[in-house]
C-alpha cells in the first residue's frame, strides 16, 4: 500500500514537473513573462518593471490565512538584499557578500550552492551584499563584490566564465542583480564613494565578452564632457547599482545613475556633471545613448538616482502615452515619456528641504541653506533618501504606484576628500538630527500625478520593497520584522507576520505544485508563504 | 659629514613643517569631534548622553586600534553609531579623543560617601538597579560615572525631562476599552507595542487594539530633586553617582 501510494507521487511530481534543476530561460519567455506568473523570470517580474502579479490565488479575503510554508537560511548575516528568481520548479537566491544558490520549490533544500572566496580588501559603502541574479539559457549570472560577473550552470552551479568588469582595488564592486536581455547580459557597477568612473555594461551571454561599455560620465570629446570641471571626471561617480528595465517595442534599455563623486563637494567638480543623477535610455545593441533625463544636475546631496524605472502605458491629459515613472530618492516622484524623455510631471511625495521646487522642465531650484558647508546643514531627507534601492510597484488594477518612504533628516560637515584609489571619496560627515523619531510610510500615488490616495506609517523608515498581485495586495516589510499584505484599493492591513529580523528586501511570487506562494528575505532566512493546503 | 649636515638641515627645515601637519591634524580632528561626537560626548568630550572621553584611560578602547574601531563601528546595542569617516578622519578623531585624557578632570564637589546615604534615603530603588538590587524602569546605575558626566547627572536630578535616556520614552495609551495607562516604552514596530507601567507591570497591545498613542518625549518619570535635595545633599548624590564605576 505504502508502495503504491509513493509511486503515484513520483509520477504526478515528475509528469507536472519535467526539467528540475534544468532550466532553460529563453529571451522569448522572460519577454513574455508576464504570461507565465507562476515563474519569476526577471528582478522585477517583467522588463516593464512594475514588480505586479497577475497571480490571484491569495486575494483580499483568504491572505488572513497566509502561512509560512518554508524558510531557507542564509550563512551569512550580512543584510539579505535578495529578489528571488523563480523558473521549472528552482528557486534562485544570492546570499551575501556574492554567493548563490539553487533551492529545490517543492521542499526549499539546497540543489547547489556556489561560494565565491572574496578578497579581503573589497570596499563596499553599504555592506558586502547582493541583490539576485539574472536567468538566460542554461546559465545563471552573478555579479560580485569583487567586480566580476560569473555565469554559472544553471544545474549544477558550476563555472563556465568569470570576468573581471573592473578593479575591485580602485573602488568597484557590483551588487546589482544583472539583467538578461537578448543574448546579453547587462551589468552595472557601484563605487559612488570611492571616486570611480562609472559605466553599464554588456556581455555576450555565452562567452562573457563585452559587446560594449556605456561610461556614465563622458570622457574627453564625448557629448556632456564639458559639464565636468578640470580633471574630475576622472572621479565623477555616477555608477549604476540597481536593475534597470527594457521596453522591447521602442526597444530601448533604461537605467539610473548614481551620484556624482566626491558626493558633497561640489566645487571641485563645478558644472552639471552629466550623466550622474540620471535616467538613461539606451540602445541596447550598442550602448548607445538616445536620450537622457538628469534629476539632479550638480548634486551634492548624495541623492543617487538608482531607483527602478517603471513603465506603463496610459493615457496623460487625453493622448495614449508611453511613460516611465520614477519615485526618486530626492523626494520627487517623476512622470517622463519614456520614448523621449521629455519631463510630464514632478511632484513631491516626501519630505524634503533641499529643494525649493522644480522649474517647467523638472529642473529642481535647489535651497543654498542645504548645501553642506564647514557649520553644518540640516537637510531632508539625508542621504539615505526618501526611497532608495528597494523596489516600487505598481498595480495595473488600481492605478496606483506604491512606494516605501523614508522621513529622516541629518546635519552634513563639509570635509576635506582626497582621492585615493579605493578610499572613501565623499567630502562630508554626517550627524542625525539629535532627538528626532525618523518616521516610514508606505504611500499609495496616483501614477499619473504623484498625488497621495492613502498610507501606512510603519514606525523605522524602510528598507523593503514592494509588490503588488492581482489579488488586490500589497505586499511590504518593516525594519522591525513585520511583513505584511495591504489591500492596495484603502490601505487596510489584512494579514501580518513578524520574521524576527529585519527587511531588506523585495518581496516575489510564485506557483509551486499549483500553490500560489510569496517570499521574502529577512534577516538572514528566506520565507516562502502560502495558504494552508 | 656634508651628507650629515645636510641631513642635519633637513631634520630642522622640516620640523616646523611636521609641528604644522599634527597642529593641523588636531585642529581637524577637534572640528569633526564638535560636530560628529560632541552632541552626545559633550563638547569637550566630558560626557553628556554619552561617555566621559576626558579620561586617561577609556574603557572600551583599550588601544589606538580599539578606539578608532568604535569611532568607525560604533558600539553594537549602544547609543554609539557606526560613520562614514574616512580613515584619515578617524584617525584625526582618535587624536584629538586622546588629548582629552590630558585635559585636568572635572572637579566634582560633595562628598561621595553621604552621597551614598543621601541615595540610600531616596526612593531611587524603585526605578533604578545599582549592585544587583532596585527596579528596572529606569536606566542601571552600575556604572552611570563612567558613562555620564558630573554636569549631565545633575542636570539629571534637577531637571530629569531636559534629556531623557534613549530607551526610556514615556507612553500615554488609551486603549479601545476606554482605560489610560502609562508607562515606559520596552519596544515597539508599526503593528505593536510593548511597555511597562510606573507599578513594572509590562503590556503589550496590538495598535488596532489601542485608541491612542502618545508618545511623551519630553518627559519622565523621574521626579525633579530640586525641591527636595539641598545644594550641599545634591553635590554629594552627584559625587556618588560620578565615582560609580562599575567593574
Amino acid at each position: 500500500m505504502k508502495t503504491r501510494v509513493l509511486l503515484l507521487v513520483t509520477a504526478a511530481c515528475c509528469s507536472a514537473r519535467p526539467q528540475p534543476a534544468e532550466a532553460q530561460v529563453s529571451y522569448e519567455r522572460i519577454l513574455d513573462a508576464a504570461s507565465e506568473p507562476e515563474s519569476w523570470l526577471t528582478y522585477s517580474g517583467t522588463y516593464g518593471a512594475q514588480r505586479y502579479s497577475t497571480l490571484d490565488q491569495i486575494d483580499r479575503d483568504n491572505v488572513d490565512r497566509l502561512q509560512a510554508d518554508w524558510i531557507y537560511q542564509a550563512r551569512s548575516l550580512q543584510k539579505f538584499e535578495v529578489s528571488p528568481l523563480v523558473a521549472d520548479g528552482v528557486m534562485y537566491i544570492t546570499e551575501a557578500p556574492s554567493d548563490a544558490t539553487a533551492l529545490d520549490l517543492r521542499t526549499g533544500r539546497p540543489l547547489w550552492s556556489y561560494r565565491r572566496p572574496i578578497p579581503p580588501d573589497i570596499v563596499t559603502c553599504c555592506g558586502q551584499v547582493n541583490r539576485g541574479v539574472a536567468l538566460l539559457g542554461d546559465q545563471v549570472f552573478l555579479g560580485t563584490v569583487d567586480a566580476h560577473l560569473v555565469a554559472l550552470d544553471a544545474s549544477t552551479g558550476r563555472v563556465n566564465w568569470d570576468i573581471e568588469v573592473a578593479e575591485h582595488t580602485e573602488g568597484y564592486a557590483i551588487t546589482v542583480a544583472p539583467l538578461a536581455l537578448k543574448d546579453m547580459i547587462i551589468v552595472g557597477i557601484s563605487g559612488g564613494e570611492y571616486g570611480i568612473r562609472g559605466f553599464l555594461d554588456a556581455y555576450d551571454a555565452r562567452t562573457g565578452e563585452r559587446r560594449w561599455r556605456f561610461w556614465t560620465v563622458p570622457g574627453p570629446g564625448e557629448p556632456g564632457h564639458d559639464t565636468w570641471s578640470g580633471d574630475s571626471w576622472e572621479r565623477g561617480g555616477a555608477p549604476t547599482w540597481v536593475t534597470g528595465a527594457y521596453d522591447p517595442e521602442l526597444d530601448l534599455l533604461y537605467w539610473g545613475t548614481g551620484n556624482p563623486g566626491p558626493d558633497f563637494i561640489g566645487e571641485v567638480r563645478e558644472g552639471d556633471n552629466l550623466y550622474s543623477e540620471s535616467l538613461l535610455a539606451l540602445d541596447p545593441d550598442t550602448g548607445e545613448l538616445k536620450w537622457h533625463f538628469q534629476f539632479i544636475p550638480h548634486d551634492v546631496h548624495d541623492y543617487d538616482s538608482t531607483q527602478i524605472p517603471v513603465l506603463l502605458d496610459a493615457e496623460f491629459e487625453g493622448e495614449p502615452r508611453k511613460l516611465v515613472v520614477f519615485p526618486n530618492r530626492n523626494g520627487f516622484y517623476y512622470v517622463l515619456d519614456r520614448a523621449t524623455g521629455e519631463f510630464l510631471v514632478g511632484k513631491q511625495f516626501a519630505r524634503q528641504t533641499w529643494a525649493l521646487g522644480l522649474d517647467g522642465n523638472g529642473r529642481p531650484i535647489e535651497d543654498p541653506e542645504s548645501v553642506p558647508d564647514l557649520d553644518g546643514a540640516l537637510v531632508y531627507p539625508d542621504d539615505d533618501g526618501a526611497a532608495n534601492w528597494y523596489s516600487p510597484t505598481f498595480s495595473p488594477q488600481t492605478n496606483l504606484i506604491y512606494q516605501n518612504v523614508r522621513e529622516k533628516g541629518a546635519t552634513y560637515f563639509l570635509a576635506d576628500a582626497t582621492y585615493e584609489p579605493g578610499r572613501i571619496y565623499m567630502g562630508a560627515s554626517r550627524r542625525a538630527v539629535p532627538g528626532e523619531d525618523p518616521r516610514g510610510f508606505l504611500r499609495a500615488l496616483n501614477a499619473l500625478t504623484g498625488d497621495l490616495v492613502w498610507e501606512i506609517e510603519v514606525f523605522s523608515p524602510p528598507w523593503a520593497g514592494l509588490m503588488s498581485t492581482a489579488g488586490g495586495l500589497v505586499f511590504s516589510g518593516t525594519m522591525e520584522g513585520d511583513f505584511f499584505a495591504a489591500d492596495a484599493y484603502t490601505g487596510d492591513v489584512l494579514w501580518r507576520f513578524q520574521t524576527g529580523g529585519a527587511i531588506y528586501a523585495n518581496p516575489i511570487t510564485y506557483i509551486s505544485e499549483g500553490r500560489q506562494f510569496i517570499a521574502i528575505a529577512a534577516g538572514s532566512a528566506l520565507f516562502n508563504f502560502a495558504l494552508p493546503k | 659629514m656634508i651628507r650629515w649636515l645636510l641631513l642635519v638641515g633637513l631634520c630642522f627645515q622640516s620640523l616646523p613643517a611636521v609641528v604644522a601637519a599634527q597642529s593641523a591634524e588636531m585642529e581637524q580632528g577637534k572640528r569633526l569631534f564638535e560636530s560628529q561626537c560632541g552632541s552626545c560626548h559633550g563638547p569637550l568630550g566630558n560626557g553628556g548622553r554619552g561617555a566621559n572621553l576626558a579620561q586617561p584611560q577609556l574603557r572600551r578602547a583599550t588601544d589606538d586600534q580599539a578606539l578608532r574601531n568604535i569611532i568607525r563601528r560604533g558600539i553594537p546595542g549602544t547609543e554609539m553609531p557606526s560613520s562614514f569617516l574616512t580613515p584619515t578622519q578617524v584617525s584625526s578623531i582618535a587624536g584629538y579623543v586622546k588629548t582629552l585624557g590630558r585635559v585636568q578632570s572635572e572637579a566634582v564637589p560633595g562628598n561621595a560617601i553621604r552621597g551614598q546615604a543621601t541615595y540610600a534615603s531616596l526612593d531611587c530603588v524603585a526605578c533604578h538597579t545599582l549592585g544587583g538590587e532596585g527596579g528596572i524602569l529606569g536606566p542601571i546605575l552600575d556604572d552611570i560615572g563612567a558613562r555620564r558626566s558630573a554636569a549631565h547627572l545633575r542636570q539629571a536630578l534637577i531637571e530629569p525631562e531636559a534629556s531623557v535616556p534613549s530607551g526610556f520614552l514615556q507612553l500615554r495609551v488609551v486603549t479601545n476599552d476606554g482605560r489610560t495607562l502609562t508607562g515606559v516604552r520596552v519596544n515597539e514596530d508599526g503593528f505593536s507595542v510593548q511597555f511597562r507601567d510606573f507599578a513594572g507591570e509590562l503590556h503589550s497591545f496590538w495598535k488596532d487594539e489601542i485608541d491612542s498613542l502618545d508618545k511623551q518625549w519630553q518627559r519622565s518619570p523621574m521626579v525633579s530633586y530640586e525641591a527636595i535635595l539641598t545644594a550641599g545633599q545634591t553635590d554629594d548624590l552627584v559625587a556618588y553617582l560620578v565615582s560609580l564605576k562599575g567593574s
